[in-house]
């Protein structure tokens, strides 16, 4: 298996904790010295990079959110002037004020190398013809990719986002043999390429790279088989660099973190104590290496557990799982964490139905009552009540062996839940009425 | 000797039903027999119509949820002991009825059972020996 960065990828573990701890004191005075923010901050924890005595100490450095990123709008958490900041990158705003993200000529550089290292790892040599139909703009995806591709001198296609027919013809006639796009896309291209009764083997795709929104291990054998690919994951956020935080390679288990530029933390989100690694809770990162805005302790929002058992690829980079939901989608229900995503994966797993699903959250008396609206799957249809009832009986008992609450299954028509494009409505949840709003 | 049953999923909310009737009025479709079988959350409407697979077409497009099944079509004495006589060659065979339905069909001033049974095939072979009325597609539909 090819590896981009040999000597980076491949370190002794003992001497990468070294490169970090050393790494992680730079970057705490940098930013304590550029940073208003992280100034104040930290003064008033006592942390200077001479109170760190080892990597253990991480923990008593305080964490950075997204409030106090949105609060820094635009430019108040750069640490360069904006006479050496080359590049700029946004968050689409959907949850409050766009995160401003710069970049100076050496986060870049670090950017491209990274995805190289990204690339490499999902199996793009230099001769891979490379269509990226991620959206080029604010969005981190388009450039992030990029840059990484020209790196590694494979040839780059930047299509950009949209125009499925042109993705197709160009995928093609270009003789494309690498796509990168989210993983949603890549199910929808697959699907298109039927309608237009072409086969995978028109084309000459041979691999995959999906990012920028959670999927499954079902869609990623549903894209495997259909466009006939090898499909890899891999993982970023705007505000500590974009995609290349992490990936995957192709042994498929778990995205190796870059923590030569990187640190990884799994806390508990309700308490932020530290979580040992195959624990499951918030991930939070801190940049070593970025100038223009480092970033210590973020909390991501994203819930995902870190592997620290050695890989097959030789990559000794610990890995993260596939981000299994997002704190702010956490509901409790009768004092049980539950994730959306813990009941879409029971779903996938259910043939009788299709995973579209509602749930909705009621509260009698003192006791939540939670309700999963299930589609139904017309060739599971049957006319004789008996079936049905084992449908959902089926779905009642998975929901309960996973999550450890019961539910009430309702069978809906198929297509008679919301589909959006963007975010799915996926929960609607009645008690806020009563409680007054969260 | 078997009749196609359609059979629709629907949700328990109001004016669903409705919509049904309606694009069989539209197609101008017959409906023989129906029967509704409901819990509270959705119901599994079964229908016997005269031109089967047009219904199914249209119902499709209109978005609804369809199987399409064969069951068995008895006529009976529409008379006190008409059904337990029919009822009695499977129960002594100890063939199970998965769901049945009936109506009253005025040409032959009888009454119709609609018998739903794992294995129409060999519910068709006990009805014939024990001497039972089978009706044929044609002659639901075309009543």
């Amino acid at each position: 298996m090819l590896i981009w960065d040999k000597t980076a990828e491949t370190m002794p573990r003992d001497r990468l904790r070294k490169v970090q701890f050393d790494r992680l004191k730079h970057i705490l005075g940098y930013a304590s010295e550029k940073v208003p923010f992280y100034r104040e901050s930290l003064k008033r924890h006592g942390i200077t990079p001479r109170s760190l005595t080892s990597m253990d100490d991480l923990s008593l450095i305080p964490f950075t959110n997204k409030a106090d990123m949105q609060a820094s709008y635009p430019y108040d958490m750069f640490a360069i002037p904006l006479e050496d900041v080359v590049r700029i990158h946004s968050s689409s705003g959907t949850t409050g004020k766009p995160t401003v993200v710069g970049y100076s000529r050496n986060d870049l550089n670090v950017w491209s190398d990274l995805i190289a290292r990204l690339l490499t790892a999902g199996g793009v040599t230099r001769k891979d013809i490379v269509q990226i139909a991620f959206g080029y703009g604010l969005f981190t995806g388009g450039f992030g990719l990029h840059y990484g591709v020209e790196k590694i001198g494979a040839t780059v296609i930047p299509v950009s986002s949209g125009n499925t027919d042109r993705q197709l013809m160009i995928m093609k006639d270009f003789h494309s043999t690498a796509l990168v796009c989210t993983p949603s896309y890549a199910l929808y291209l697959s699907e298109a390429l039927e309608e237009a009764h072409m086969r995978p083997e028109d084309l000459r795709l041979r691999v995959g790279l999906f990012g920028a929104e959670p999927w499954t291990e079902n869609m990623r054998r549903e894209i495997e088989k259909k466009l006939r690919i090898s499909a890899t994951d891999n993982y970023g956020l705007s505000e500590v660099m974009g995609p290349g935080v992490s990936m995957e390679c192709l042994c498929k288990n778990g995205m190796h973190i870059n923590e030569d530029h990187f640190i990884a933390e799994i806390i508990d989100p309700e308490t932020g104590n530290v979580l040992p690694y195959g624990e499951t809770g918030e991930l939070v990162i801190t940049t070593l290496t970025k100038e223009a805005i480092p970033v210590i302790r973020y909390r991501t929002r994203d819930i995902a557990s870190l592997i620290d058992t050695p890989c097959d690829c030789g990559r000794t980079f610990i890995r993260m799982t596939k981000p299994q939901g997002r704190t702010d989608d956490m509901l409790i229900i009768r004092g049980v964490n539950v994730f959306p995503s813990q009941i879409e994966t029971v779903l996938i797993e259910i043939e009788e139905t299709d995973p579209h699903y509602q749930l909705v959250i009621t509260r009698e008396g003192a006791m939540d009552e939670l309700e999963i609206r299930v589609e139904v799957n017309e060739s599971f249809f049957s006319d004789e009540m008996k079936k049905m009832r084992e449908i959902e009986e089926k779905i009642r008992q998975k929901v309960r062996n996973a999550l450890g609450i019961s539910a009430h299954i309702k069978l809906v028509e198929p297509k008679s839940i919301e589909r959006s494009i963007g975010k799915a409505k996926r929960v609607i949840d009645m008690r806020a009425f009563h409680q007054g709003a969260p | 000797m078997q009749v196609k049953q359609i059979s629709i999923f629907v949700e328990n909310r109001a004016g669903r039903l409705e919509e049904i009737s309606g694009v069989l009025e539209k197609e101008n479709i017959n409906i023989r027999a129906l029967s509704l079988a409901d819990t509270s959350d959705f119901g599994i409407i079964r229908l016997i119509v005269n031109k089967p697979d047009a219904a199914v077409t249209a119902l499709r497009e209109a978005g609804f949820t369809i199987r399409e099944s064969n069951v068995i079509a008895c006529a009976i004495e529409d008379k006190p002991g008409g059904l337990h006589r029919l009822l009695k060659l499977f129960a002594d065979l100890d063939v199970s009825i998965e769901y049945m339905y009936s109506f009253f069909e005025r040409h032959l001033e009888k009454a119709v059972i609609i018998i739903r049974v794992e294995d129409p095939e060999e519910a068709i072979q006990i009805l014939r020996k024990g001497g039972a009325e089978l009706l044929k597609a044609e002659q639901i539909y075309a009543a």
